[in-house]
């Protein structure tokens, strides 16, 4: 631990570039921006200690999935001029759900600053530390038969989702 | 636990809820399909924060990286089947409006 | 261990199926896959621990820590029949070779997820395979690419989502208190620290989580949609079986297992539990479609479900599981009724239908002894386990719930009475002369999930001796 203040930075980076990911109307700012917010989460990972995840988090989550979002914006068409002006939400909830996460946020400061929290009791004995990847092949055998699993059906949603059906391009 | 360890926990275990809201908030007042999803991301990210956090007050950091290995393969392939549907509804709609699956009332 | 074969055989299965250097025909893989199913099945009836040593070895290879107790042995009989329904309503309902063969994969992979689901002690792993089976069935639900599907399934993905995020917020809580996720670890945790705020705030995302995927009342916006949306033998395969597993089966495993009861918590479950019950039953009178008033049935038998196990008595997990089988007996028949009628009358409105008793015998009579058993009528299974969930909750002194249990039967009953009428009974409608009863395939499916109905009712002594009560006492 260097010091707290880098982690509120981060922190406060983070939530800054999220809000801003959300809230613009072009969707492909968003997904770069989805992408910067992914690249100091890994950041924050490497800080906490978990440099393989944050290896994992950086190459996978802010470059593969930023890049399929690109190219599922740039395969489907860009929302022209007049669709943009109808995209935006009424102001009027928009403000409502903004109020709301104002005040969610000062909670959660108010929250931070109170002493009378029941915290749980942490464990101070740290495990002999064992390597993330013999955790990962010796303890959670379990785990990576659903992951191949779920890789199997990624597969599938490929074929099924992106194949042009035949038969309807004949009608 | 030192008080500084605990001021930061309590910032971790804060900012998970915020990002969780931004998603929220992302999902409701979106019109755009692609922002939706781009909400549901921002949410897993403070996800995968809370985890990291969680290890590294507990002193497993090993067994949370690799849950959190583990959970963005299962992030991706959603990702990717939910880039499939967009895909197909945007060449069923011409459109990224979400006013056009609006068809069907719970 | 052999168990694990329940698991890993789909898998190897698929990885078979797909392999570059041949082509399987969509046949072929139907053929295998429901020849698994019926292995899957009556494995059911062998002791635990059959096995040959070749047999042995080989799954320790793997080093699956998977372990089989009674509730899921049970399961796993539910969901072998379920998908082997869903596997034979497809080959009867599609054409399209290629179709047929994705399909079966994805039921495959579906079914592995769900296998592993029932074996799995670790919270984590509860995550990692329920996500397994969302993500099999929002490609089985968009399967068609029609615009409806689409749209549900897009639907059911954002739900579900939310639903996956608040689970995994509460795992990563339980694993720092616990500092592990297998679930002997964390129940010794919650019985240490069961009243720490942070751990209950916790347990309350990992129920409202597991709320959103099994569809429980004020959470339930996805599920109607896509069971209307889905084709035919996917709305069989999710409401039978998917939202159960994912929902229910996990809600009533992490209680078992791990959490245990206190009042505050079964207090949760039994309201939502009687508000899906009472306002599910409502909101299928209204409806005219008849997937959609089948879809509000559900919620409404799911509501059942969660009363049962709310009791907080091992007696009461028994009825729920029991509850939770016969459910998904019966409403996969019913399904597979509405599926015969998709494919011979081509109409899903109600009031479009009428008089289809004289014409399709089987699919009216089988659906008329489902009904009986949904709303409870003695000799069928529906009754046994609906007053097994009564006596619990009576015996638990939960007696108001019992009462509204009692009573929303009565709206079942309700419900399902106008169905039949609109659609089997009364005067042949104009147009429906030339109606002949659905293919083999689909008429040997109801057939045998009838069949199954009424022999569990008759013989409930041997069932409740030999099935429910070793399930869950063990």
């Amino acid at each position: 631990m260097d010091s707290i203040y880098i982690h509120i930075i981060l922190l406060a980076l983070i939530i800054i570039s999220s809000i801003f990911a959300v809230s613009y109307a072009r969707v492909i700012r968003g997904a770069i921006i989805l992408g910067i917010v992914s690249m100091l989460v890994s950041i924050s990972l490497f800080l906490l200690s978990c440099p393989l995840a944050g290896i994992f988090e950086l190459s996978v989550c802010s470059g593969l999935i930023t890049v399929i979002f690109i190219s599922v914006i740039s395969l489907t068409l860009p929302p022209d001029e007049k669709q943009r002006k109808v995209n935006s939400v009424s102001m009027m909830k928009k403000m409502v759900l903004l109020v709301l996460l104002v005040l969610v946020c000062g909670f959660s400061l108010y929250m931070l600053d109170s002493k009378n929290i029941t915290f749980v009791p942490l464990m101070q004995n740290v495990q002999e530390s064992i390597d993330t990847r013999d955790n990962i092949w010796n303890l959670r055998h379990v785990d990576l038969i659903g992951q191949a699993l779920i890789l199997l059906t990624g597969l599938f949603a490929v074929v099924v989702l992106f194949k042009k059906d035949k038969n309807k391009d004949k009608k | 636990m030192s008080v500084e360890n605990i001021l930061l926990f309590k910032l971790y275990i804060i900012a998970t809820p915020v990002l969780f809201l931004v998603g929220i908030y992302a999902i409701m007042t979106t019109r755009n399909i692609i922002a939706t999803i781009i909400g549901i991301e921002i949410m897993t990210k403070g996800v995968t924060l809370l985890l990291a956090s969680c290890g590294y007050f507990n002193g497993r950091p090993e067994m949370a990286q690799s849950f959190i290995i583990i959970m963005i393969v299962v992030e991706v392939v959603i990702l990717t089947i939910s880039a499939g549907l967009i895909f197909n509804i945007v060449k069923k709609h011409d459109s990224l409006d979400t006013r056009n699956i609006r068809n069907l009332k719970g | 261990m052999s168990f694990s074969l329940a698991v890993l055989i789909p898998l190897f299965l698929v990885l078979f199926f797909n392999l570059p250097f041949y082509r399987i025909s969509g046949k072929i893989a139907v053929f295998i896959a429901s020849l698994f199913c019926i292995v899957q099945a009556f494995s059911f009836f062998l002791p635990v621990n059959a096995t040959c040593p070749a047999v042995q070895n080989l799954v320790s290879y793997f080093m699956l820590d998977f372990q089989c107790d009674g509730i899921s042995r049970l399961m796993l009989l539910t969901s072998a029949i379920v998908a082997f329904a869903s596997i034979l309503v497809l080959y009867a309902m599609e054409d399209s070779d290629r179709k047929q063969f994705n399909f079966v994969n994805l039921i495959l992979l579906s079914l592995a997820g769900m296998n592993g689901l029932f074996f799995v002690r670790d919270i984590f792993s509860v995550y990692v395979f329920i996500e397994v089976i969302a993500a099999t069935s929002y490609i089985l639900i968009a399967i068609n690419k029609d615009k409806n599907a689409l749209e549900a399934s897009f639907k059911y993905l954002v739900m579900s989502s939310v639903a996956t995020v608040m689970m995994l917020s509460s795992i990563a809580i339980l694993f720092l208190v616990a500092g592990g996720t297998d679930f002997v670890t964390v129940s010794n945790m919650y019985q240490q620290y069961g009243g720490n705020s942070l751990v209950t705030a916790a347990v309350v995302l990992f129920i409202v989580g597991l709320f959103i995927k099994g569809g429980v009342m004020p959470f339930h916006g996805w599920l109607p949609d896509s069971y209307l949306a889905a084709p035919a033998p996917v709305s069989v395969y999710l409401a039978g079986m998917v939202t159960k597993t994912t929902g229910i089966y996990t809600l009533i495993r992490l209680f078992y297992s791990v959490f245990g009861f206190n009042t505050a918590i079964q207090s949760i479950l039994l309201i939502f539990a009687s508000i899906s019950i009472v306002l599910g039953a409502f909101a299928a009178i209204n409806q005219n479609n008849f997937k959609r008033m089948l879809a509000y049935s559900s919620i409404s038998q799911v509501g059942y479900i969660v009363l049962g196990f709310g009791a907080g008595t091992t007696f009461g997990v028994a009825a729920a599981i029991f509850h939770l089988f016969n459910h998904s007996v019966f409403k996969s028949l019913l399904f597979v009724n509405s599926a015969a009628l998709e494919k011979q009358v081509n109409v899903s409105d109600m009031s479009e239908m009428g008089g289809l008793a004289s014409k399709m015998p089987v699919t009216s009579t089988t659906s008329v002894i489902a009904f009986l058993s949904t709303a409870g009528i003695p000799p069928l299974s529906g009754f046994w386990s609906k007053l097994m969930i009564i006596l619990a909750l009576w015996t638990a002194d939960l007696k108001v719930y019992a009462v509204i249990a009692i009573l929303a039967s009565i709206l079942t009953m309700t419900y399902f009475l106008i169905m039949q009428k609109k659609v089997f009974f009364g005067r042949l409608k104009e147009g429906f002369e030339n109606v002949k009863e659905a293919p083999l395939a689909i008429t040997f499916v109801s057939i045998l999930l009838c069949a199954i109905t009424v022999v569990v009712g008759l013989l409930f002594p041997f069932v409740l001796n030999g099935l429910i009560n070793s399930a869950v006492s063990f």
